[in-house]
């Protein structure tokens, strides 16, 4: 909130001070970026920058389907992403404007081709997984020794949840992630849309519903970091910055990110440029200081999230290039699993399937 | 001719800030979603002509109003909607009315600063007040540490994210709609009425149920209207109160529109909302004409 609040002001500052300069407006998810990045950008270009957030890509579809959102760049996740380029939301990038496209990394390049062929209109952000944010202590003392941290029986076996239901377990509110998950503990294809099988899910959902106190996208890294909850089904960056605001915050609380052994989805967050951006120079500009090696590589130190920047992993800390859950290791890439954008007929059953696994109608 | 233009202001008003918006709405309503921008078909194409507006005229059916019959789930929020909005007006009805009289009975000096604190929490913005009782009613807020320290209890309560929540930030938050409409009308109150049924015999009790609350029923039903239309279709409040159990049409809306990406169904949403608020907003006219009738 502090970080946010600090944007809007130096935001504003900027917005007052040069009222006539040329600007860029970039809108990203909370939480994703070093703030001395945004500073960075201005001093090296002399563009103001106008940096607001979002935390659900339902929003940030809304308002590229509705057009006229005024944004030179925004950052939707890849299944979004290839909807609203069908959509006609977005502009070709202009490559001889982005000379730091060398530096992307191939591996990731390829995953993300399925979203955005040929890479034509989005660049990798960051990417990461979706897994279970775990307070050790109190899952432990709750759950005893053997507590399956790393399974998503944890969350998704009634025994277990009516248990940690006194210590407090958040859902992502965003079913996109959470039915793949369910398909995937019971061995169905997650990535399946066969609403026969989508529906099996609330099967899983059903007996847990009563012991989930939240279903949430984002208030459960602070809830997590002070210890008002013990579990939560998360991002992976996010879950390690509730480590990290932990142990700053020094009150013992130890939270530890793992991507279930029966496998974890993987997603991309991608940055494209509207196809109404008012300053696509601008934006091509923010995307290329964005691929810069080191710039890049002080976003990930920074908000604990994997790259698609090959050139950045030698300015990347230990504690980011050297953790599996940031990096997986070539076992555990195997076990992450991908999933791709649901027709408008399919959507539909998903939210309804949602609404009634939240609300019980 | 001064005539005319004194009639048209209204009308046109009228016209360019609620009929056209609802026409564009009901017409989204009746359309078939698309992946597009925008995302619904038909689009009105005036560069074909003739065509181009009988095209457009054809793609249009009420199959969305049919679908919103076919689920129970919309039923079921318009009605806990319905449910959510009645008794959060009661229950600010029965908080702001104290507060109206208390007013009223204040001497002449003391009312100019009464009027002023219940005024003065709109000198801040909404959003913020709604995340202050975030603060408050969490399980480590203001509420349980006060509880735990009294001793009242002996475990923290869940309030935040519960019916509990939606219900304390409602009539929070519209209470001064119903405080001054109500003061309104008390305050113009002949004193002598009350003293003439004393005379006859009543006693201060009967005489308030009497007197006082006859004559104030215009600010009654004139607070109770502008507390229920709003809350009916309340948003905000719900999604940062209220817990995911809380089924209420605003957030119906909000699921068609983002998560289904479908408009047209949001908009006959919409549209079915607007005719639910239709028969109190008439019931609310009508009373605002009687009593200037009445007002002469």
């Amino acid at each position: 909130m502090k970080n946010h609040l600090l944007t809007a002001a130096a935001s504003l500052a900027l917005l007052a001070g040069m009222a006539t300069a040329e600007e860029v407006r970039v809108y990203n998810w909370s939480d994703y970026i070093d703030e001395d990045l945004l500073t960075k950008f201005q001093e090296e270009t002399g563009i103001n920058l106008i940096y607001d957030v979002f935390d659900s890509n339902e929003v940030l579809e809304t308002k590229m389907l509705a057009g006229g959102s005024g944004y030179d760049v925004v950052v939707p996740s890849g299944t979004f992403l290839q909807r609203q380029i069908t959509a006609g939301a977005f502009q070709k990038l202009d490559m001889s404007k982005l000379p730091n496209i060398e530096n992307m990394w191939d591996v990731v390049e390829k995953r993300t081709e399925q979203y955005d062929p040929d890479n034509a209109y989005s660049i990798n952000y960051m990417w990461g997984t979706t897994g279970l944010g775990v307070n050790v202590g109190k899952v432990k003392e709750v759950l005893g020794d053997d507590a399956p941290l790393n399974s998503l029986s944890l969350v998704f076996d009634p025994a277990n949840m009516e248990k940690l239901a006194e210590c407090g377990v958040h859902f992502l509110d965003a079913p996109a992630e959470m039915i793949p998950a369910a398909l995937k503990y019971i061995g169905e294809d997650p990535n399946s849309h066969d609403p026969d099988v989508i529906a099996k899910a609330e099967g899983v959902f059903a007996p847990v519903r009563p012991y989930i106190q939240k279903f949430h996208s984002s208030e459960y890294i602070n809830a997590l970091a002070n210890g008002n909850i013990c579990v939560a089904v998360g991002w992976s960056g996010d879950i390690l910055q509730a480590r990290d605001r932990a142990d700053e915050a020094g009150n013992d609380v130890e939270i530890v990110y793992n991507a279930p052994v029966e496998g974890a989805q993987m997603w991309f967050d991608q940055m494209a440029i509207p196809v109404d951006a008012p300053n696509p120079d601008g934006a091509h500009k923010f995307l290329n200081f964005i691929m810069d090696a080191e710039n890049m590589a002080a976003a990930s130190n920074y908000v604990y999230y994997a790259n698609g920047n090959k050139a950045s992993q030698e300015y990347l800390l230990e504690d980011v290039i050297g953790d599996p859950a940031i990096y997986p290791d070539e076992a555990t890439l195997e076990n992450l699993f991908t999933t791709t954008p649901y027709d408008a007929r399919v959507q539909r059953v998903v939210t309804r399937l949602w609404t009634k696994i939240k609300s019980g109608t | 001719m001064r005539r005319l233009v004194l009639i048209a202001v209204p009308y046109l008003w009228l016209l360019a800030l609620f009929l056209i918006p609802f026409l564009i709405v009901l017409k989204i309503s009746l359309s078939d979603t698309a992946l597009a921008i925008p995302p619904y078909t038909p689009t009105l194409d005036l560069g074909a002509g003739w065509a181009g507006v009988k095209a457009f005229f054809t793609g249009l059916d009420f199959e969305n109003f049919w679908f919103l019959t076919t689920d129970e789930l919309y039923w079921k929020a318009y009605l806990s909607s319905l449910q959510i909005a009645l008794l959060s007006t009661i229950m600010t009805l029965m908080v702001g009315y104290p507060i109206a009289y208390g007013m009223a009975q204040a001497r002449d000096e003391w009312r100019p600063t009464l009027m002023l604190l219940v005024i003065l929490p709109f000198w801040t913005s909404f959003l913020i007040r709604v995340y202050a009782w975030m603060g408050i009613l969490s399980r480590e807020g203001l509420l349980n540490q006060f509880l735990l320290w009294t001793g009242v209890t002996n475990e923290p309560l869940t309030i935040l994210n519960t019916d509990t929540a939606v219900y304390i930030g409602i009539v929070y938050t519209y209470l001064p709609f119903m405080v001054l409409p109500i003061y309104a009308a008390l305050e113009k109150l002949d004193e002598s009425l009350l003293e003439a049924a004393e005379d006859l015999g009543c006693s201060r009790a009967s005489a308030f149920w009497l007197v006082t609350v006859p004559l104030s029923k215009s600010g009654i039903i004139a607070g109770c209207f502008l507390v229920f239309i709003p809350a009916l279709g309340e948003f905000v409040i719900p999604s940062l109160l209220g817990g995911s159990q809380t089924l209420m049409i605003g957030k119906v809306l909000w699921e068609e529109f983002f998560n289904n990406r479908d408009w047209p169904v949001a908009s006959a949403v919409a549209v079915i909302l607007l005719l639910i608020l239709i028969i109190p907003i008439i019931l609310f006219q009508r009373n605002e004409q009687k009593q200037r009738e009445a007002e002469g």
